[in-house]
């Protein structure tokens, strides 16, 4: 006998991130989801935004690692809550590991949440987490050809930082490549060139993402 | 790599939804998956055959795939299109504010199950 279920598969993380997005918005909580490589300068990026942002909005981080919290003390040194996921293994987070950290924070004082995802390019991309917007960061070592590989996470991203650009010269980066791939991609993206470590070009992606903030 | 995680949940529900039919054995699980997922179809069938073999209640059970090929309409002049993953532009205006029709989806269509009566 046949059955009919006709029953999407993430059905369970897709509802479970409803509720979150319902949570984040009775709160006026921006909550982002950063997505990049290991190695990308994902938590430098972090910290720099926090640099930014932090006298005007309560800010906390979770950070989504397969194991350690390497991460999470790093933020916490600044004096920023932060919440370390260890995944054990697995290649993304998913709507009920951010529920169990969302319940330790205190979501009525905070304005951001920004969500570290496990460092990879692929599989996040699938999973709604309840945030209001995904992110992704491109480190320039990684070479301009990236979007013509991993073109899922650069197609879900509502925009592109593309980070250390102060090694342009030594990697031989095609920017012009780059911005050309990404606009096929994802034509609506802003793109935001940076180095997180230098602070340049910082202040054009926190006065996008402030914007976003203040309008939730 | 993910699959695992996603083929789990499948067979979980599908399980589930034969239990409640009454059925004494798994036969045939159906999915949709949109190429513009990250999910791939050789590492789902993998998947699949690992997570089946324990359990005599799945253990004979197939796994079809069905591709969805993505499919969009352009806001600019209406028309809609096939395209691959990289290709999203209207072929018709060159417009690039489009709306992907299809594609993305991840689902379960149907399950096939061994009733006591069949």
């Amino acid at each position: 006998m046949q059955i009919d279920m006709k029953q999407p598969i993430l059905d369970k993380n897709d509802a479970l991130a409803a509720e979150l997005r319902q949570r984040f918005a009775d709160n006026h909580v921006f909550v982002l989801d950063l997505l990049a490589s290991p190695g990308s300068g994902k938590t430098s990026t972090i910290l720099a935004t926090i640099d930014a942002l932090r006298d005007e909005f309560n800010i906390a981080v979770i950070e989504g690692d397969i194991a350690s919290s390497v991460d999470a003390e790093k933020i916490k040194a600044q004096g920023i809550a932060a919440v370390q996921i260890n995944t054990g293994g697995a290649c993304h987070l998913e709507s009920a590991m951010i529920k169990r950290a969302v319940d330790v924070l205190d979501l009525e004082r905070l304005d951001l949440i920004i969500v570290e995802n496990v460092g990879n390019l692929v599989c996040p991309t699938d999973f709604d987490l309840g945030e209001n917007a995904k992110v992704m960061i491109l480190s320039v070592p990684e070479g301009d050809d990236k979007p013509l590989k991993y073109p899922g996470v650069f197609q879900v991203a509502e925009a592109v930082i593309l980070n250390k650009v102060d090694t342009m010269p030594v990697f031989n980066f095609d920017r012009a490549a780059f911005d050309d791939a990404v606009g096929r991609l994802n034509p609506q993206a802003p793109i935001f060139p940076l180095s997180a470590t230098s602070g340049e070009g910082v202040d054009a992606w926190t006065d996008w993402l402030a914007e976003r903030i203040r309008a939730v | 790599m993910h699959e695992l995680g996603i083929m789990t949940g499948v067979l979980e529900a599908a399980t589930a939804s034969a239990r409640e039919a009454g059925a004494t054995r798994l036969l045939k699980v159906t999915l949709s998956v949109g190429e513009m997922t990250e999910a791939i179809e050789d590492a789902l069938v993998f998947s699949f055959e690992a997570l089946v073999e324990g359990d005599p209640f799945t253990a004979d059970a197939e796994l079809e795939v069905r591709m969805i090929s993505p499919r969009s309409r352009c806001l600019e002049c209406g028309a809609e299109f096939e395209h691959d993953r990289f290709h999203m532009f209207c072929p018709e205006c060159d417009g690039f504010c489009t709306e992907l029709l299809a594609g993305r989806e991840l689902q379960i269509d149907s399950i096939e199950v061994d009733l006591p009566d069949d």
